[in-house]
């Protein structure tokens, strides 16, 4: 397998009044296929390390490389632009853009690629709900769906430029066990389906079991990373 | 682009009332900057206008700018004389035949030669004091709309021959003659000479109605012993902004005074750029208020979508998308409002373009108000609103393209 995200010595002190370090010399190595869960207490900052691995923060210190590139020295366009290309988000809440419809959520990050015509953004807008059983709500506003389809339309969103990582923070978190079930297998199918690389963050430590492997975080600290 | 300006759009679309009343403040300002500049530039233009038509273009008088140079001078370096005045000597243009054919050889209007002498008309033992206007009619009236201010009589029963003259209507009220009275013109030299009034005019400008009286150029010039003596050359342009080169050109050969319209009236036309430069100023004010209410709603609109700002930078999209989302969204309200007001402000200008009042101050009838219908307004206001709209959307847009996604997905879960 090959590498697909390598992180080597990441810290990320936020320089308040007192320095509060969220993550500290976390060294790791994401492979292709990958179903990745990343656990921990509250506070022992899994999810900032989702945020620095996914882009969306940069490390105090250390190295991350996505596909072979080092990411230090990008600008923030630059950041944008891998973000949009080669990594997808799902959040806790759905966050969804609430004046737009389903579909045309799912078609912004394709819009803003612009690489395909409106016509088959439109087409693959529709693939991927469907896809993910939401085929007849691709019209709705997001306040016209429920929890777990709204966040089945985010993980649409996050699948729009086919980029070859996602990365979700507690996307489960906010939904009831069914919605939550609906989700996680809906990731699991991302992985063995077709062929992405999953880095979920999840307190639901039975979630996290049946993931293909769990990073432990405490006080932003690796701790045991179990293989199995 | 399009995806950014839909998203802008929503935005604006989903404050629909704080967005109106933005949209109106622009509307108010750029539609009563139009209309005041309608109405300031329509007076200007039409005193100007009123200027160029009443006034010669170029008047030569029989006076210097300053006094020739002296012999003296260029005879001996160390020679220096100051404190010179012109000579006043009053013997009218020299060699007029010869100047007026250099004029009418390369001035593109029309040229008149007059002498214009101080005098006095008599009538029934009352007298008044009057310019007395020698003219040749035929060219006089080719420079001159005075030809059109008759109300009784007309210009042209001065070439009838024999010894007629024509006077504004108050001269003759004052001197309580009328039409084929007889009066006595008076010369500053004693000479007088009787008169048949053939014409009264009324110009609108009490100076010249109460104190300009019109002879045939002969008879002036017998009347105060100039004979062949011109003191007054006036041109009419074709084009009268060409008034001050031509007015040099005339001044360097002919050595006489030659004064543009432009000139005669300095003071007026910077009285108007002052008037101008405050008139931009009260516009740049009203709108500089109008981008308040852009600032406001856009300030607004970044901090109510402060969480999808987060998602669409989460989405990929970068800090200068961010930034040129608002100020799109701050342009927009600025555009709409500036089309709007351009409707108010034709229609504001054509309600008081459409008042109609009766006037008769100051010497000048004034029957409706002066209105300039001109696009540069339209444009100077819509650009000076666009302006302050940009400005105003750039500000809070620079704030939110710096917001950091991380801390308002932190802070909503």
């Amino acid at each position: 397998m090959t590498a697909l995200l390598k992180a080597r010595n990441l810290t990320r002190i936020l320089p308040e009044t007192i320095p509060v370090t969220l993550v500290r010399d976390v060294s790791l190595t994401v492979a292709e296929r990958e179903f990745v869960a990343i656990t921990g207490p509250s506070g022992s900052g899994k999810s900032s390390l989702l945020y620095l691995l996914g882009l969306l923060d940069r490390p105090t210190s250390g190295t991350l490389t996505i596909e072979g590139r080092d990411t230090g020295p990008m600008n923030d366009a630059e950041l944008a632009r891998t973000r949009l290309e080669m990594l997808g988000f799902v959040f806790q809440f759905h966050f969804l853009l609430p004046e737009f419809t389903a579909r045309q959520n799912v078609e912004i990050p394709m819009r803003k690629l612009g690489r395909l015509s409106r016509r088959q953004m439109r087409d693959r807008a529709g693939d991927l709900l469907a896809m993910l059983g939401l085929a007849d709500h691709c019209d709705k506003k997001p306040y016209q769906l429920s929890g777990g389809q709204r966040q089945r339309v985010a993980v649409a969103r996050a699948l729009a430029n086919d980029p070859p990582m996602v990365f979700a923070d507690e996307p489960t978190g906010s939904l009831d066990s069914k919605s939550s079930e609906q989700v996680f297998q809906t990731l699991r199918d991302l992985v063995t389906e077709r062929g992405k690389t999953v880095v979920a963050v999840t307190h639901d430590l039975d979630m996290a079991a049946r993931m293909d492997r769990r990073i432990h975080l405490v006080d932003g600290m690796l701790a045991d990373a179990d293989d199995d | 682009m399009r995806l950014i300006l839909d998203i802008a759009m929503t935005h604006i679309v989903g404050r629909g009332r704080q967005t109106l009343v933005a949209v109106i403040g622009v509307a108010v300002g750029v539609g009563f900057s139009i209309a005041m500049a309608a109405l300031m530039q329509g007076g200007q233009d039409d005193f100007v206008e009123q200027l160029i038509d009443t006034m010669p273009h170029v008047q030569i008088t029989d006076e210097r700018r300053s006094a020739r140079r002296q012999p003296a001078e260029d005879a001996f370096d160390a020679a220096a004389i100051s404190g010179l005045r012109p000579p006043d000597d009053r013997r009218g243009i020299i060699n007029p035949t010869a100047a007026l054919a250099w004029l009418e050889g390369w001035v593109p209007g029309n040229v008149a030669q007059s002498l214009r002498t101080q005098g006095v008309v008599r009538y029934q033992g009352r007298e008044a004091g009057a310019a007395l206007v020698g003219v040749e009619p035929e060219t006089e009236r080719t420079i001159s709309p005075i030809v059109e201010d008759f109300t009784r009589g007309s210009f042209a029963t001065l070439s009838e021959g024999g010894n007629n003259i024509v006077m504004g209507d108050r001269m003759a009220d004052k001197l309580g003659a009328d039409l084929g009275d007889t009066v006595t013109a008076v010369s500053s030299s004693g000479l007088t000479r009787n008169f048949r009034i053939t014409g009264l005019f009324h110009t609108g400008t009490t100076a010249r109605d109460e104190g300009e009286a019109y002879l045939l150029l002969k008879n002036a010039q017998i009347l105060s012993e100039r004979t062949n003596a011109i003191n007054d050359i006036r041109i009419k342009l074709r084009d009268p902004y060409a008034a001050t080169t031509a007015a040099q050109r005339i001044e360097a050969e002919l050595g006489y005074k030659a004064v543009s319209w432009q000139e005669a009236n300095e003071a007026i036309m910077e009285a108007f750029v002052v008037r101008n430069v405050i008139m931009y100023a009260v516009v740049a004010a009203i709108l500089l208020v109008a981008g308040f209410g852009i600032f406001n709603i856009v300030s607004t609109i970044t901090h109510e979508k402060a969480r999808d700002i987060a998602i669409m930078k989460s989405l990929g999209f970068s800090r200068s998308d961010m930034q040129r989302m608002f100020v799109i969204e701050g342009i927009a309200i600025g555009a709409a409002g500036s089309i709007l007001g351009w409707v108010l402000g034709f229609a504001l200008t054509y309600a008081l373009s459409s008042i109609r009042f009766e006037l008769d101050a100051g010497g000048q009838e004034m029957t409706e108000l002066p209105i300039a219908w001109s696009a540069l307004h339209y444009a100077i206001a819509s650009a000076f609103a666009l302006g302050s709209a940009a400005i105003a959307g750039y500000l809070p847009a620079r704030k939110a393209a710096r917001l950091h996604p991380v801390d308002i997905i932190r802070g909503a879960s």
